[in-house]
C-alpha cells in the first residue's frame, strides 16, 4: 500500500536509484558493447531467465507464503505454448509473449487450487502433481512438439517488427528488456495496494479472512501471476538462452534450484531473485574452473561434478544457517557500513 | 481537522462514522434492535461442551462483558460470533440477519470487527499498513493492480483515515514501524486500530488488556470507553481483570463450562451467589472491592 504515511517524499534520485540506473546502463549499453560471447552465452542469458523464474517464484511463495515445486514445469508451460503460438498461430512476438503466460497463468490457477484448502508442505507436496503431470504430459504427447522424432525441438528465431532476434546481442537484449519490464511491475505490485492481501494472506490467513481480505480470491491470483512470470521465463530459458526445448530441462532439479534462487537471495524482496540467481549460475563455474585449476584434469568429468554438487549443497546450508534471511539482507549490511562509512569522512 | 470528531465529547452513546461525519446523529433509544442476538448456542469439540446453550443479545452503544474462568468457553463464543467455529446449534441474528453460521468474510461488512486473545497482526507490514488492512474489504474490485487512477485514490483516502484512527490511539509516531518491532503494548493497539478503521457497529474484543501493564491497561481501558462513547458502537469485552470490568461495562454475561450462570449490569453480576460460587470460589473479596 503506498501510504504517505510510509513514505514520505523522498529525493528522486536516492543513491539506491542511481546504482539501479548505472546498472541498467551498463546492462544494456556496457554488456552488448564488451563482453565476451561466452560472458553472455554461459552467465547471462541463464542468468537472466533464472532471475525472472526466481522473481515469479517469490512473488508466490515470498509474499503470498505458498509454498511450490512445481516451477519447472510452468516454465515448460510457457515455452512449449510459445512454441506453438509461433508454429500453428504464426503471432507477433508481443502477443506470443501474452499467450504464452497467459497460458501458463491458467496452468498455475489449476494447480494453485489445492492452496484454497492445504498449507506449507501438503501444498508443496500437491504442486509436485505439476511437475510430474506436466512433464509427462509434454512427453507423452507428440503435439506438443510438433511430433519431433527425438522429443528435442529447436525454438525457432524470435522476430518482431523487422528484427529478428538470432544474434547473441538480440537475445541477450530482449532477455534484458523483458526481464526489466516485468520486473518494475512486480516492484509496483509488491508495493502497491496488493502489498497488504498478500503479506496479510501469508502471516495470518484467519485475520486475514475475518477482515475481509479475500483470501481464495489473493491465493489464486498470486499462483495466476507468478506462474504467467514463470511461463515468460520459460520461453526465455528455451528462445534466448538454450534454443532448444525439451521436457527434461524442466524436471524437478530445476524446480528446486528455482526454489533455491528464491530462499538464498531472500524471501519477499525482488533483488534476492536475481543475487540467488547469480550465484546459482555463477558458483558452479566458478567451481568448474577452480577444479580444473587444482586437480588439472587429475579427476574424470564424472567426479567433478559430484564435488561441485557436493561444494554447492554445503555452501547452500552453511550459508542458510548463518544468513536464513538470504543474501538481500547481506547485501543490506554492506550499503548499511559503506554509507555509514562514508557518512563519517 | 478531520479527527475532530473523535475527540469531541458526546453527551450519550451515539453511532458515529469516521466517514459520514456530517449526517445527523440519531440517539439510541432502549427498542432499537439489538446489534447482537444469540439463541440457543451450542458447541462441540469431541466430547468437550465448549458452549451450551447460550443466548443473550447486546444492545446498540452497549460495552457486554464476558467473563468467567479460563475454559469457560469465551473464546469459543467469540469465534462463532465471527463466524471461525461453526455451532452445532443456535442463531446468530447480526444486522437484521439471521445466521446458523456466519461467513467469516461478510463480516466488515456486517460491521462487525475483532481482535484475538493472541495477537493477530502481519508481522511483515508496517503499523500503517496493518492498519489499513482493515479497509481492504472496502476497495472496489481490480483497485489491488498498481499503475491505476482508482488504486490510486483509494491509497491516499486509506492513508487519511489511517492518520485518524492513529491519533486517535496514539499511534503516529510508530506508523511507518514494522510491527513485529513495536512493544506487546502497541502490538495490542494496533489491532484495536486495525479494528477500528473498518467503522465496526459491532466490536469483539477478546482479552484486549491480557499482558498488559497497569498503566496500558488504564489506556486501553479508556480507549475502549472512547471508541463506545464517541463512535456509539456496541462492544462485547472479554476479560479477566474484574476491576476494569466492572468498571467498563454495561451489562455482564458469566460463562462456566460453556453455560450462562449468570447475566444482568455489574451490580446485580456482583451479589449474585451463583457466581461467587462457581466464578470466584468461597472468596468473593475482588468482586466486592471493585465497586
Ligand atoms: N479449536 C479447538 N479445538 C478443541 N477444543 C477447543 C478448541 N477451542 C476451544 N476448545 C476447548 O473449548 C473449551 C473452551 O475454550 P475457550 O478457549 O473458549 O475458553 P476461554 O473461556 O476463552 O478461556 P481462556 O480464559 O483461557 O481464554 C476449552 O475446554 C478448550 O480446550
Ligand atoms: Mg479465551
Amino acid at each position: 500500500m503506498s501510504l504517505a504515511v510510509e513514505a514520505p517524499a523522498r529525493p528522486l534520485l536516492t543513491g539506491q536509484r542511481l546504482a539501479i540506473l548505472a546498472l541498467l546502463a551498463l546492462a544494456f549499453l556496457g554488456v552488448p558493447a564488451f563482453a565476451s560471447p561466452w560472458t553472455i552465452e554461459a552467465i547471462l542469458l541463464p542468468f537472466l531467465a533464472l532471475s525472472l523464474a526466481g522473481l515469479g517464484l517469490n512473488l508466490l511463495t515470498g509474499y503470498a507464503g505458498q509454498v511450490s515445486l512445481g516451477s519447472a514445469a510452468f516454465m515448460a508451460v510457457g515455452a512449449y505454448a510459445a512454441f506453438n503460438i509461433q508454429l500453428r498461430l504464426g503471432l507477433p512476438l508481443p502477443l506470443t509473449f501474452l499467450f504464452a503466460s497467459t497460458t501458463a497463468a491458467a496452468v498455475g490457477v489449476i494447480f494453485g487450487l489445492p492452496s484454497l484448502r492445504l498449507k506449507g508442505f501438503y501444498l508443496a507436496v500437491s504442486t509436485l502433481a505439476a511437475q510430474f503431470f506436466l512433464q509427462w504430459l509434454f512427453n507423452k504427447f507428440g503435439w506438443f512438439s510438433n511430433y519431433s522424432a527425438s522429443g528435442v525441438i529447436s525454438a525457432p528465431v524470435l522476430g518482431f517488427a523487422g528484427i529478428t532476434f538470432d544474434s547473441r546481442e538480440s537475445r541477450y537484449l530482449l532477455a534484458l528488456t523483458t526481464v526489466t519490464l516485468i520486473t518494475i511491475f512486480v516492484h509496483r505490485l509488491v508495493n502497491g495496494p496488493a502489498r497488504i492481501n498478500l503479506i496479510a494472506v501469508r502471516d495470518n490467513e484467519t485475520a486475514a479472512k475475518v477482515i475481509g481480505v479475500p483470501v481464495l480470491r489473493t491465493k489464486l491470483a498470486a499462483f495466476a501471476l507468478s506462474s504467467a512470470i514463470i511461463g515468460i521465463a520459460g520461453v526465455l530459458w528455451s528462445f534466448t538462452y538454450l534454443r532448444t526445448i525439451e521436457p527434461e530441462g524442466f524436471n524437478l532439479d530445476r524446480s528446486f534450484q528455482i526454489l533455491f534462487i528464491a530462499i538464498i537471495g531472500g524471501l519477499a524482496t525482488l533483488r534476492g531473485a536475481f543475487l540467488g540467481a547469480g550465484l546459482i549460475v555463477v558458483f558452479p563455474l566458478l567451481l568448474s574452473r577452480g577444479s580444473a585449476w587444482i586437480f588439472d584434469g587429475g579427476l574424470d568429468a564424472g567426479s567433478v561434478q559430484l564435488t561441485q554438487r557436493i561444494v554447492l549443497g554445503a555452501t547452500i546450508v552453511t550459508f542458510l544457517i548463518l544468513e536464513p534471511n538470504g543474501l538481500s539482507s547481506i547485501l543490506d549490511r554492506v550499503t548499511a557500513r559503506v554509507r555509514s562509512l562514508m557518512g563519517r569522512t | 481537522m478531520t479527527g475532530l470528531a473523535l475527540s469531541e465529547p458526546a453527551l450519550q452513546p451515539e453511532r458515529r462514522s469516521f466517514a459520514s461525519r456530517i449526517a445527523p446523529v440519531t440517539p439510541v433509544t432502549a427498542s432499537a434492535a439489538p446489534a447482537l442476538q444469540l439463541s440457543g448456542i451450542s458447541l462441540a469439540f469431541g466430547g468437550i461442551r465448549a458452549l451450551k446453550d447460550v443466548s443473550f443479545d447486546v444492545r446498540p452503544g452497549e460495552i457486554r462483558a464476558v467473563i468467567g474462568p479460563n475454559g469457560a468457553g469465551k473464546s469459543s463464543l467469540v469465534n462463532v460470533i465471527s463466524g471461525l467455529y461453526r455451532a452445532d446449534t443456535g442463531r446468530i441474528v447480526l444486522g437484521g440477519e439471521s445466521f446458523a453460521h456466519v461467513p467469516p468474510g461478510r463480516l466488515p461488512g456486517l460491521g462487525v470487527a475483532r481482535t484475538f486473545q493472541n495477537l493477530a497482526l502481519f508481522p511483515g507490514l508496517s503499523v500503517a499498513e496493518n492498519i489499513a488492512s482493515g479497509l481492504v474489504f472496502r476497495r472496489p474490485a481490480f483497485a489491488w493492480l498498481p499503475f491505476l487512477p482508482a488504486s490510486r485514490r483509494e491509497g491516499r483516502a486509506t492513508a487519511i483515515r489511517v492518520r485518524e484512527i492513529a491519533a486517535f490511539l496514539g499511534l503516529e509516531a510508530h506508523l511507518p514501524r514494522l510491527v513485529s518491532t513495536l512493544p506487546f503494548g502497541l502490538q495490542k493497539q494496533v489491532e484495536l486500530a486495525r479494528a477500528m478503521i473498518a467503522d465496526p457497529r459491532l466490536l469483539l474484543l477478546d482479552e484486549p488488556m491480557a499482558g498488559l501493564t497497569g498503566t496500558e491497561k488504564a489506556a486501553m481501558a479508556a480507549h475502549i470507553r472512547a471508541i463506545r462513547d464517541r463512535l456509539g458502537l456496541s462492544v462485547i469485552l472479554i476479560e479477566h481483570d474484574i476491576g476494569v470490568v466492572m468498571g467498563l461495562s454495561d451489562r455482564i454475561v458469566v460463562l462456566d463450562h460453556g453455560e450462562v450462570i449468570a447475566d444482568g449490569r455489574p451490580d446485580e453480576v456482583r451479589r449474585d451467589p451463583e457466581v461467587i460460587r462457581a466464578y470466584l470460589g468461597p472468596d468473593a473479596a475482588p468482586l466486592a472491592g471493585a465497586a
